[in-house]
């Protein structure tokens, strides 16, 4: 069965009009994950719903597993074996992977992992929210590992940056987290399903094969001899600063003559980014900046950008985290203002449009 | 046309969901931005449903408004619960055969169509197509999509169980395409 049954096709280009999570979900199996574990939670059910048959049809496996644990585990497994794997779930049943996901970053495997965060903490709610920016960029797990999180604001980058996260994945042999949220997961709108080209990268020497004819290979985290651990840990820091130098990715728009440089990933960079429009059609010299890849966090921009002047107004649908590596970043050359609201509720642009027109305007703003 | 969004709510059961994605996909044919949003989780059969269309000229930024253009209400629930949140001089059709007597505010324009009256006329099966009535009448007064464009969008976001009622749905869309048509001749 052809994937797209929703397609249409414009001259050149074909245009398909999905759901955010069927997207993630066939990106994934055109990438070649052919293993897929997870257990339900809204608002990402729609990613096994459609791994459920779609893993038959490639000749993957899927699995409902018993819960979030044996999921990732599984995904561990998996991996460890060669395999191009993926699990998916949402904040609260992200929280119970996590122990595992420190596993993959010490056994150096690597994985996909897809988070459509809900409103948090506890159970929380089914809507969107992006809470789980901590969790996600500083190590939710135990241990000084760190993986690299792609934050998509459509639905384009959902396609996209899913096939990316496989071959960075792979490339760093280090799990890979795409963060988005209940917006997007749950929102359709048309992409362009480009063809995913696979490129070059390094063969998979370390995986578990079957040993004949060849030294067994082994998967672990466990490094009990003197002197050893300490040497996996500088390691593991080199590939994390290497993907610092190598894998950022941003957006930046008006951001060169702006006064006021809203900062926000994600859902939010989205409905910011009405606001943004509609402020430079009146007029007003504001700009967009939207870290892709919440790590490696976009510093090194934003620094240049800071000064001269420039303020930030980070936004975010939370409480303010985000905000903290923007400061950082920024290093008190500018000032940097915070607006969001936590789990619960969904900003809209008219609000953001208030909150820079004060800032504007000279009124002290609270953050 | 710069941007319209529309919210479609109404029992689930109805085809909420389906007209919103119709209006979209039909949208997306025509070369626009489009975006829909459904409302999920706590919904059930004989509930509410409601999604959210954005038809826009330009790229599309929150796919969420509580202030909509316009107002599609297939129920007395739906219309309460979102005509208060219609913006200014914005456009409400409803479903007269469900909603009898509605405090409607003299600040919207609104019309009634006895959607599921005219959907009952068109077949004696248990299929009502209401919503295909309303997406009719939905875009002859707007123009927003074309019906041949309304019609291949129906023909591409049927799923295959449902290709029998095509015929049906594409009666009911010329029904509600004709509602409209006729009112405007009325009118002029």
């Amino acid at each position: 069965m052809n994937f797209v049954k929703y397609g249409i096709i414009f001259g050149m280009t074909e245009k398909v009009f999905m759901k955010g999570n069927e997207v993630i979900a066939e990106a994934a199996v055109q990438a070649g994950c052919r293993f897929y574990a997870g257990y339900p939670i809204t608002p990402q059910n729609e990613i096994p719903e459609y791994m459920s048959w779609r893993m038959d049809e490639v000749g993957g496996v899927f699995i409902q597993a018993e819960s979030e644990l044996a999921a990732i585990n599984m995904v561990y497994g998996a991996s460890a074996c060669g395999k191009r794997a993926m699990t998916s779930s949402s904040s609260p049943g992200i929280s119970l992977k996590q122990e595992c996901i420190s596993y993959l970053a010490g056994s150096e495997l690597p994985a996909v992992i897809v988070n459509i965060q809900r409103g948090g903490p506890g159970l929380g709610n089914i809507s969107g929210s992006q809470a789980d920016y901590f969790q996600a960029v500083k190590g939710g797990g135990h241990g000084d590992y760190r993986m690299i999180v792609y934050a998509p604001y459509n639905l384009q980058e959902l396609w996209d940056l899913t096939m990316l996260a496989f071959d960075k994945a792979d490339e760093y042999r280090t799990p890979v987290m795409i963060l988005g949220d209940g917006i997007i997961g749950q929102m359709m709108e048309p992409y362009i399903p480009k063809p995913y080209i696979r490129p070059v990268l390094p063969e998979k020497g370390w995986a578990l094969t079957g040993c004949a004819g060849r030294a067994p290979n082994v998967i672990k985290s466990l490094y009990m001899g003197e002197g050893e651990l300490e040497m996996k840990n500088n390691m593991l820091q080199a590939k994390y600063r290497k993907i610092k130098e190598s894998e950022v990715k941003y957006e930046a728009l008006h951001t060169e003559d702006a006064e006021v440089i809203v900062v926000a990933f994600g859902s939010a960079a989205r409905i910011a980014s009405s606001s943004v429009r509609d402020l430079r059609h009146a007029g007003l010299k504001v700009g967009l900046f939207r870290p892709i890849t919440l790590f490696p966090f976009p510093e090194k921009e934003l620094q240049r950008l800071s000064g001269k002047g420039v303020k930030f107004l980070t936004v975010e649908l939370n409480a303010g985290q985000m905000v903290e590596d923007v400061r950082l970043a920024v290093n008190g050359r500018s000032e940097v203002l915070f607006y969001g609201r936590p789990g619960g509720a969904i900003i809209t642009h008219d609000e953001i449009q208030d909150r820079i027109q004060e800032i504007y305007s000279g009124k002290v703003l609270a953050c | 046309m710069k941007e319209i969004s529309i919210i479609v709510a109404g029992f689930g059961g109805q085809g909420i969901l389906f007209l919103g994605r119709l209006i979209a996909y039909g949208g997306m044919i025509e070369q626009k931005e489009v975006t829909c949003f459904p409302s999920y989780g706590a919904e059930m059969r004989g509930g509410t449903a409601n999604c959210t269309v954005i038809l826009s000229d330009s790229m599309i930024g929150s796919p969420i408004v509580r202030n909509p253009d316009m107002l599609i209400a297939m129920n007395e629930a739906s219309l309460k619960r979102f005509q208060p949140g219609v913006r200014k001089d914005g456009l409400l059709l409803y479903d007269s055969s469900f909603i009898k007597s509605p405090e409607l505010r003299t600040d919207i324009f609104s019309i009634s169509i006895p959607a599921s009256e005219i959907a009952a006329s068109l077949s004696a099966s248990r299929i009502k197509p209401a919503n295909m009535v309303m997406f009719g009448a939905m875009i002859a007064h707007t123009g927003a999509i074309s019906e041949e464009n309304a019609l291949i969008a129906l023909e591409r976001l049927t799923s295959q169980k449902r290709k029998d009622d095509i015929g049906l749905n594409r009666d009911a869309i010329r029904r509600g395409i004709m509602f409209i048509e006729d009112k405007k001749s009325k009118d002029s």
